[in-house]
Order: structure tokens, then sequence, then C-alpha cells
């Protein structure tokens, strides 16, 4: 796998999500990838985003435009140093919410990527990282 | 060092001070006089010079955070903020500032030519007086920008929600941008209350305008529309895009209790039919439909 850009980029307020959110889809556009799958990226960023600024006061994402196998597509990496994730499992079940909300977030993402990774440690933080191919199904 | 006497020393100097500044300014190559007329220029650099010369005559060249200095910052704010309106760039304006630096040492060299040490301190001092005097006016310049800017997403905030009656009983209320918690509140209030005003039963909710549909919009959306049939109306949620209805899917999110159109005629077509209306063409015998 090769990185062929890497940018970072820092959230801290609400405000910070539109521009986010533009450079997803600026990367996207760069690469190519159809209206639908920008949309479910973009989507996907957007959810995991507002999870970071709701539990844990912001973070940073790490955005890549990566190639493998002839294939190219984008990863969003989000870290954050928040409470971190107790019980993942539970956390990616539908529904299932701490903070009010429709529970939709990580579970809802799963399925919008291609590829989705979830690493938490309780007092510590959280990092997902997700890719979307430009072909992804 | 005495600070008092430099003070005296300028004050009595001003004269000669000004004559060499404004004719430094006027040789520069980057004078503006297509933007700023000499004599406007003469009577700003006197009127800042005269402030800068009265707030320093007790011989404090340090803080420009006293009161003394309280009238010189008030004349610098109004050059900083009416210069950027006459378009001159914030570097420009800081020149201006700084240009000072070279005819207040000017007149300090030629009266103590004799004294470096004394000389040297002079011109350190005045250094850094004018230095915090050009960050101030930068500062104020962006305090400008910052008003313009927060006064700009006020505005934004309130037209960016309006709610227009389309025909008698049905209102539509076109959401363009990022539906926040914040916003969602101002449609919310905007809707329920036009609701009352008109006495409308049908709300169309047009979400085309909406770049992303994640599930905190469609939360605030079902939320909207909870709202608006607690008041009796019911509600059509139109401008559903292709991309848009995947990504809900693969999200999760359950929309299968509201009524949603893909665009806003054919969820106005719908309204018309909860109202028992047909629209026709006139003159004609069929009953061709206009809206399909």
């Amino acid at each position: 796998m090769i990185t062929m850009t890497k940018d970072m980029m820092e959230i801290v307020r609400e405000q910070d999500v539109v521009p986010f959110r533009n450079r997803v889809k600026e990367l996207a556009t760069k690469i190519g990838m159809s209206l639908v799958n920008q949309t479910k990226l973009i989507t996907a960023a957007s959810e995991l985003v507002r999870n970071m600024l709701k539990y844990a006061n912001g973070g940073r994402v790490t955005l890549e435009i990566i190639s493998k196998n002839g294939q190219t597509g984008i990863r969003l990496t989000f870290t954050d140093e928040g409470p971190g994730i107790p019980d993942i499992q539970q956390a990616m079940q539908d529904g299932f919410s701490t903070g009010k909300s429709l529970g939709l977030g990580l579970p809802g993402t799963r399925r919008l990527v291609n590829e989705f990774d979830i690493k938490s440690k309780v007092g510590q933080g959280t990092a997902v990282t997700v890719t979307h191919w430009k072909n992804g199904r | 060092m005495d600070t008092n006497s430099t003070a005296r020393l300028l004050l009595k100097k001003k004269q000669d001070i000004l004559v060499n500044w404004m004719q430094n300014q006027l040789l520069d190559d980057t004078l503006r006089d297509d933007l700023l007329s000499n004599e406007e220029l003469n009577k700003q650099s006197e009127e800042f010079l005269d402030g800068l010369l009265k707030a320093t005559s007790d011989g404090n060249f340090e803080n420009i955070y006293t009161p003394e200095f309280e009238q010189t910052l008030d004349v610098l704010g109004d050059i900083s903020i009416t210069r950027a309106r006459q378009g001159f760039s914030p570097r420009e304006t800081n020149l201006y500032v700084l240009s000072l630096k070279q005819a207040l040492t000017d007149v300090l060299e030629q009266e103590h030519q004799n004294d470096p040490r004394l000389l040297y301190q002079e011109v350190v001092l005045i250094n850094k007086l004018l230095d915090s005097l050009s960050l101030a006016t930068f500062e104020t310049y962006l305090k400008g920008r910052e008003e313009v800017i927060l006064r700009q997403t006020d505005e934004i905030n309130e037209i960016s929600t309006p709610v227009i009656r389309v025909w008698d009983g049905i209102l539509a209320l076109p959401i363009i941008g990022t539906l926040d918690s914040s916003r969602t509140q101002i449609v919310m209030e905007n809707l329920l209350q036009e609701i009352v005003n008109t006495g409308s039963s049908i709300a169309i909710l047009d979400i085309s305008g909406v770049p992303a549909v994640d599930s905190l919009v469609a939360q605030h959306l079902i939320k909207t529309v909870s709202a608006t049939r607690l008041m009796g109306a019911e509600c059509i949620i139109s401008g559903i895009r292709a991309e848009i209805a995947q990504t809900i899917v693969h999200l999760g999110i359950d929309l299968s209790n509201i009524r949603t159109k893909a665009t806003l005629a054919s969820a106005l077509q719908i309204a018309f039919e909860m109202l028992n209306l047909q629209v026709r063409k006139t003159g004609q015998a069929g009953n061709t439909k206009l809206l399909r």
C-alpha cells in the first residue's frame, strides 16, 4: 500500500466540521470518486467527526489518498484523547447511544465505508480508521 | 536616561518631524495618492503625531495601554478602519505607522550626534513604541474584520430559513446548508410559528440544498416532523437525491414514518391531493394535470 498525499486537520469546534467535510469532498473529487461513494464517505466522515466533538471535545483527523493493488482510495484516521469506549461491541450495535442520539453513528459508518477499524482504551482515547475505495461498492 | 527630556525635545521639534515625515511619505514608491489625497494624508499624519507626542509628554514610551495613550489609540483605530475601507492593505497601513520611526529618529540624530549612547537608547525606545503601535493597528484591523464576519453569520442565520406560503394551507421551507443544532432550532421555531400564523395543515421541508444527511441531521429532521405533527399539521420531506437516499439506507436511518418525495414538485402534488385540490389547464376539455 502506498500513501500518495497526507494531510492533517485539527477539529476543536463545531465550526470545523464544514471545512473538514469540504476537504474530504475535495480529495474525493480529486481521485474521481463517484457521487454516491463521495456522499457515503462524506456522511461517514461527518458522523465520526461529530462523535469526536461530542464525546471527546475534539481531536485530529489524518486524511490520506492511498493506493493498493491498483485501487485508489481515501483513508481517514480519527484520533482523540477522550474518555474512550468501554464496550466496543455494544457501541457498534444499532440504536445504542450514551448521548441521546439515534445510535447509528458507528454502526452506520461501518456500513457506509469499505473498511472500518476502531480501537479504544478507556481513559486514553479512541482511534477510528475508515477507508473508502474510488470504485467501492 | 531621562525620557522626559526626550519627550520635550520631540514636542519642540514637532513641526520638523511632521515636515520630514510627510516628505518621506510623499517620496516613497508605495505612496497611494490614488486612495488618499495628500492634504488628507497631511491632516491624518498631523493628528496622529500630535496625539502621540501629547501621550509621551510625561516620558512614558513603554506602555501604550495607559490613559495617556487612549486618544492616540483612538486616532490610530480610526486611521486603521478608514484606511481599510479606502482599500489600503493592512501591510500598507502598518508601514505608514512604522514610517514615523525614521522621522522621529532623524530629529534625535541631529540633536544627539555627540552622544551615541543616549542616541542609541532613544532609538531603541522609539522603535519599541512604534512597533507596539503598529501591532495595535493590526489588531484594530482584525477586530474590524471579525465584526464583519460575525454580522454576516447572523445575517446568514436570519435569511437562510424562509418559510414560504406556496398555497392556501401549504407551507414550504427550503433548507440550504448544514442542518446543525442551532439552525434546526431556528428552522423549527420559524416553521411552527408560521403554521400558527397561517393556519396551514401541510408543511413541505425541502432538503435539496443540504449537502449531506448524517444521523444528526436526520434526527433533527425527525424532531421537526414530530413537532409539526403535534401542531396538527402534516409534514412532507422533499428533495431527497439518489445519493442521499442510498446513504440514509446504509446508515440505517428509518424514515418510513415520514412522507418523503424526490422533488418539491411531487411533494406539492401530494399536498394538493391531500387537500382535494386539482390543477388543470384552462380552456381545454381534457383534465391535463400541470403538475406531474
